[in-house]
């Protein structure tokens, strides 16, 4: 039993982490709240699924094309729509609303809610750990999510780019008085953000079939996990999806398993009272703000 | 080669009214009153035309009020800085208290609508109130999700009728009533509300919106103030939803469906926000066309995104003030 809690609660924390990576890092940088973020991630997994099927490209193509062209459109949009209305919060948030809800709805009138709609495993078989099976697939989900972390740490610790993207993030006034292109950076950082989601897309979408509700599920999620931890801090990210992760399989285990959504709601709740920003964020609260 | 510029100037009239002068000319007096009375006309004179018109526009005015009073809502808390993505979650809780007020308990729709909406109201500011303390986009983020995670609440756990619902919900059994309510409502809340915000409080809720910090350092509790706009504007929408319970005579998940959140939000943009007015002309053009577009079915929630979308970026100051603005200004090509 408490090997089944270990490993599943693993697993789920660690989607967790990959759903929340595309909509933080985007908030985080160029503090852009992308409520599009659920449509991105099902565009990606469309997106694969077409490449698969009606263009018959093998695997090891398909899935490095997805995540190329989501990049792109991310790069692309940035500059069609956010750079526009860029710092109007209000405007920000319904611009990105709109189109989220669009494409989203848009998906479900074109007729993409049926069973056909799904994306093969990246690698079948099962594994057995602590005497549970264990498909390689959910495996691979903690080692994405885990060298995704590894890669981001690393991208914004020791490249240019990266060390742009975190001085954009702590203070855009000297960063542009240092030379940095905010819009620029602005722009590569909702690319880079669109990027993980594809990948987020392709390693979690293919256990179970594509939905549209899934694009309001993941938003929902991302959402969730970011206000418990702290939508700007990565750190708050991984251990608010633990938690979120933990909970949510125990509940699911000890109680019902439609009480993870209770959880869920009871953890934002029991949050917002106690610490408003989030375990780890800081610029939530007015108080707070330097 | 010689250049030329638009230029703006207030119409004499419009400068003139600004005065007390304006009451002593009925033409003046004609200026001020004409674009609120063609409202106020043109909506209680409707009702009475159902014979020409006929029963199903007068049900669309109905729904239009609806949406128009979400709408208003929206408008409301915009003033004060909250951008709410979840009007379906006022409304949704306004009409839950009514639905399970009248089913459980059998009571009358005239007892029921008025618990429902300050108990809806209550119910939704409590939910609330923690995320006040939180700026910027944290407080839409909660109203979006807020209404999704609810529904999913009552899907899984079955309470209040689950999925079903609850139906066979008293009805109002009279025409003029059930049409004239919201009329009457949507009046009320639009004037008030214009009231209200050019009031004296209404200068510190917009002082809260443009910044914070001064109106703190001033001494008064921005809080409270939130707290103060939520509350109103959490009323009006448990007020819409629960009229639209007995309109109905049904509520259900789809009380928290996202067209609840995302219409309001769409005619309050496409009018333009800050106006109240906006809000208004947004939902008498966005409602009666997207019941012209029933039959694009899931399709009229990619139209009213593409709507918002297009308006947000390239119209964001809405056709409310571009009307107002020919209706007092006139422009005119200077040289430079």
């Amino acid at each position: 039993m408490w090997g089944n809690v270990l490993v599943y609660g693993v697993i789920n924390s660690a989607t967790f982490i990959l759903l929340t990576l595309g909509f933080s890092i985007v908030f985080g940088i160029s503090r852009i709240a992308n409520f599009a973020y659920g449509a991105f991630y099902l565009s990606a997994g469309y997106l694969t699924w077409v490449f698969l099927t009606k263009a018959n490209l093998p695997l090891f193509l398909a899935l490095p094309l997805t995540i190329l062209i989501m990049g792109v459109l991310g790069f692309m949009g940035y500059w069609v729509m956010i750079y526009r209305i860029r710092g109007n919060t209000l405007s920000e948030v319904i611009a990105t609303f709109a189109l989220g809800v669009g494409i989203l709805e848009f998906f479900r009138w074109m007729g993409f809610v049926t069973y056909e709609f799904s994306l093969p495993f990246l690698k079948k078989g099962t594994i057995e750990i602590v005497g549970i099976p264990l498909d390689y697939q959910r495996l691979l989900i903690v080692l994405i999510a885990g060298g995704l972390l590894a890669f981001l740490y690393f991208y914004t610790h020791h490249t240019r780019i990266g060390r742009a993207f975190r001085a954009i993030a702590q203070n855009e006034r000297t960063a542009i008085s240092l030379g940095i292109n905010s819009d620029f950076i602005g722009a590569l950082s909702f690319s880079l953000g669109t990027a993980v989601t594809a990948i987020a897309a392709v390693t979690v979408l293919p256990l179970g079939i594509i939905t549209i509700n899934i694009g309001y599920e993941v938003l929902l999620t991302a959402m969730a996990v970011g206000i418990i931890g702290g939508l700007e801090s990565i750190i708050g990210i991984v251990i608010a999806s633990f938690i979120l992760g933990f909970a949510q399989v125990l509940a699911a285990i000890y109680i019902a398993p439609h009480w993870s959504i209770v959880v869920i709601l009871a953890s934002i709740l029991g949050v917002l009272l106690v610490r408003p920003s989030g375990i780890f964020g800081k610029y939530k609260e007015l108080e707070e703000r330097v | 080669m010689a250049q030329y510029r638009k230029e703006r100037l207030d119409r004499p009239i419009k400068a003139r009214c600004e005065d007390i002068f304006a009451l002593t000319s009925m033409r003046e007096i004609l200026y001020l009153i004409f674009p609120r009375a063609l409202l106020i006309v043109g909506v209680l004179i409707f009702p009475l035309l159902k014979g020409v018109v006929g029963l199903y526009w007068e049900k669309v005015l109905v729904i239009t009020c609806v949406i128009g009073l979400l709408s208003l809502s929206w408008d409301l808390m915009a003033q004060v800085g909250l951008i709410s993505l979840g009007q379906a979650f006022f409304f949704g809780v306004g009409a839950y208290i009514t639905g399970i007020l009248n089913h459980k308990f059998s009571l009358p729709p005239f007892v029921t609508i008025p618990l429902g909406t300050i108990g809806g109201g209550i119910v939704s500011t409590l939910f609330l109130l923690p995320a006040l303390r939180a700026r910027g986009v944290y407080f839409s983020i909660l109203t979006l999700i807020i209404p999704l995670l609810l529904s999913r609440l009552i899907e899984a756990t079955k309470i209040f009728g689950g999925t079903e619902g609850l139906s066979g919900l008293t009805p109002f059994q009279n025409f003029w009533i059930e049409t004239y309510l919201p009329i009457f409502a949507l009046l009320v809340c639009l004037f008030g509300f214009r009231r209200l915000i050019n009031s004296d409080y209404g200068l510190i809720v917009q002082g809260v919106r443009d910044n914070d910090r001064i109106v703190m350092s001033i001494g008064i509790n921005i809080y409270k103030i939130k707290a103060h706009i939520l509350f109103i504007s959490s009323l009006v929408g448990a007020f819409a939803g629960s009229f639209i319970t007995h309109y109905y005579r049904f509520v259900g998940l789809p009380a928290f469906a996202l067209d609840y959140s995302i219409l309001p939000l769409a005619c309050a943009i496409l009018g333009g926000p800050g106006s109240f007015a906006g809000a208004l002309v947004g939902s008498f053009i966005l409602v009666p066309l997207s019941e012209v577009l029933r039959v694009l079915g899931s399709l009229r929630v990619v139209f009213y995104s593409l709507i918002l979308a297009v308006c947000i970026l390239s119209l964001p100051e809405g056709i409310f003030h571009y009307i107002q603005r020919k209706y007092h200004q006139f422009e005119r090509i200077v040289e430079i």
